[in-house]
């Protein structure tokens, strides 16, 4: 078959590439909550019976409870989908209302994933609060790779630590800090931090955390000239780079991060 | 044969000159100057910013936006930060804006024709390059009632009192789920308007079978995407004909550059790029650019105008017409 007068067809543009969400979209669909264990009298970990085999640590799905409200939160890990939740509003309170065999809504994942950083061997992982949810599925992704990963987990008080066994059972050293000193050493995060990267104990920085963390994070890479990855938070809507809410610093944060990378002068 | 570097995509909206015929739609990146300068730098030929009402509003909770497969719907439900700082966001992206030639629309609406007309005066301060009434917005039903553009009375009243305090170019972005969207768009045009945008996004529902309730919080919400483009280009067809020589910003499901030469061919001037960014990522711009013009070299021009109202050409009458 020719088009009129002989002329070549026009490309038709690839289909697939156009329907990211194939022919169903990408509704939310109900996942069953498998086991909820408790972190501390704020944080669950939900175990969802269902897997996200494609899911990349760094990135995050939308979570919507039908009758309430939808959020984003962070992959803890993929297969079987977890996620560890802070209970700070009503969303979160009516999801930490849930047991198992009740159901959540996900779409996603979406945002850009950490990833592994070439011609690196000691990643440090840093994570604040609930923050810390993600550093396990990072530390197997970069183990895999094989990367010597050490974790760093901050919080205000001994109450405030998670995660850290999760880690150590991966073979991960952690170093733990609280602000009060009941848990680990007592100061912020970026304090031992610092001290691995000024003797050249890590070569590169991912962090997860409250936006002061980062921007600490960020001041240590640029000092010690190595590179860092950081998941910046921001107030969703859309999820897919179209409403505009979730901009930090230019950048849409749930299609152009939320992992975002520090550049280095 | 016309090479590819030739082919002119560059179009002129009542004086106002745009580097190619893609236009951000409004309630797309539209919320900060940064947005829309990235826009402008990401390809887009001009920016519209997000619509603006005359005091502050939150929007809607979540979920706001989900694609149901052959669209998205969305009722993000206009969250805006006021006409007052909204000058100041549109006076920012337009000193943003003006180094890279690309123009900026600013987007209004209101629940009265004077609140319409405080908000303009408000936001004209800012010197936008053309003014959008968004009369259309189908997800404010609660607070505002029937969207003006549902008729031709309602769609006038509005045009009627932002006129005498419009000094830019104004365009009227019409709804398309009425009986005659021809009509409404020549009345708005005999009441003053300039130009149209055709069209908003088409009412609906998607309803979670599991749970048994609305996906949206708002409940209903707009249609947009793929399922929108064939509504879009034949309200953009019928305004054409209705309003000859009236430009017309073709909106509604353009995802390629296919769609974008159809809606041109139905008789649009500019073509509004929103859902595609979901569906193409940032570079959705760039890429509609590149596929444009290579239709525009298909069919042995140089301007992309040249393929405006293509569609309108009279049937070419068979010589062999099959007699019953
Ligand atoms: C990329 C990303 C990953 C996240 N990962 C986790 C996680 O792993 N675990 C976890 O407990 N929390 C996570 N959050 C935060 C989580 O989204 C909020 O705690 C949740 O939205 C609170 O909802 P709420 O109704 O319970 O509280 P609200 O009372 O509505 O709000 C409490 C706090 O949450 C913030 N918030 C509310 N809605 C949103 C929203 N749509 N998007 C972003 N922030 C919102 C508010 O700004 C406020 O600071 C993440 C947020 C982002 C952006």
């Amino acid at each position: 078959m020719s088009s009129p007068g002989g002329r070549p067809h026009l490309p038709v543009e690839c289909a697939p590439r156009l329907r990211p969400g194939g022919p169903f979209g990408l509704l939310p669909r109900p996942l069953t909550i498998r086991d909820v264990r408790r972190e501390n009298s704020r944080t669950a970990t939900f175990v969802l019976d269902g897997e996200l085999p494609e899911a990349k640590p760094g990135q995050f799905v939308m979570v919507w409870l039908p009758g309430h409200e939808e959020a984003p939160f962070s992959l803890a890990y993929h297969c079987p989908v977890t996620l560890t939740i802070a209970a700070v509003g009503p969303l979160t309170r009516a999801i930490h209302g849930l047991g198992p065999g009740e159901a959540l809504w996900l779409r996603g994942p979406y945002g850009r994933p950490f990833g592994v950083e070439p011609e690196t061997e000691r990643p440090l992982l840093v994570g604040g609060g609930y923050g810390v949810a993600p550093l396990a599925f990072l530390a197997e992704h970069l183990l895999a790779a094989g990367r010597r990963p050490a974790a760093f987990v901050g919080g205000r008080t001994a109450e405030d630590i998670i995660g850290v066994a999760r880690l150590e059972d991966l073979g991960v050293p952690v170093v733990v800090t609280t602000e009060d000193g009941s848990r680990g050493e007592a100061g912020l995060v970026t304090q031992p931090v610092g001290r691995f990267l000024a003797r050249g104990e890590g070569d590169v920085l991912y962090g997860v955390g409250p936006h002061g963390m980062l921007y600490a994070l960020a001041r240590l890479a640029r000092a010690h000239g190595v590179p860092a990855q950081l998941s910046w938070e921001a107030y969703m809507g859309c999820a897919v780079g179209l409403c505009g809410m979730c901009e930090h610093d230019g950048a849409l944060l749930c299609v152009e991060g939320p992992v975002r990378h520090v550049i280095l002068e | 044969m016309v090479e590819l570097a030739d082919v002119d995509l560059s179009i002129t909206l009542c004086g106002v000159r745009l580097p190619n015929p893609f236009v951000l739609a409004s309630g797309i990146l539209g919320t900060s100057d940064t947005l829309l300068e990235k826009a402008a730098r990401l390809g887009a030929g001009a920016v519209t910013a997000k619509s603006a009402g005359l005091h502050p509003r939150t929007g809607h909770a979540n979920p706001i936006v989900v694609d149901w497969g052959a669209g998205l719907i969305n009722a993000v439900g206009l969250p805006n930060p006021g006409a007052r700082r909204e000058a100041e966001l549109l006076a920012a992206a337009k000193a943003r804006l003006a180094p890279l030639g690309v123009p900026l629309i600013a987007s209004i609406f209101g629940g009265t024709p004077d609140e319409f007309a405080e908000v303009a005066r408000i936001v004209l301060e800012a010197e936008p390059d053309i003014l959008e009434l968004n009369i259309s917005c189908p997800n404010v039903h609660d607070e505002y009632g029937e969207p003006f553009a549902a008729s031709c009375a309602g769609a006038v009243s509005v045009v009627e009192a932002v006129r005498p305090v419009c000094s830019v170019p104004l365009f009227v972005k019409l709804a398309p789920n009425v009986p005659n969207v021809g009509r409404i768009a020549a009345d708005v045009v005999a009441a003053g308007a300039d130009g149209i945008t055709a069209v908003n996004t088409m009412p609906g529902m998607v309803i979670d079978v599991e749970s048994g309730r609305p996906v949206l919080t708002n409940r209903s919400g707009g249609l947009s995407g793929p399922a929108l483009k064939p509504i879009a280009v034949r309200c953009v067809y019928e305004i054409a004909q209705a309003v000859p020589g009236v430009p017309i910003i073709g909106t509604g499901g353009v995802t390629t550059g296919r769609d974008a030469a159809e809606m041109i061919m139905a008789g649009a001037w500019a073509v509004g790029v929103g859902s595609a960014v979901y569906y193409r990522g940032l570079e959705v711009f760039h890429s509609l650019r590149d596929e444009l013009a290579a239709i525009v070299q298909h069919h042995r021009s140089t301007r992309v105008e040249e393929l405006r109202g293509l569609a309108h050409r009279p049937r070419v009458a068979s010589q062999e017409a099959v007699e019953p």
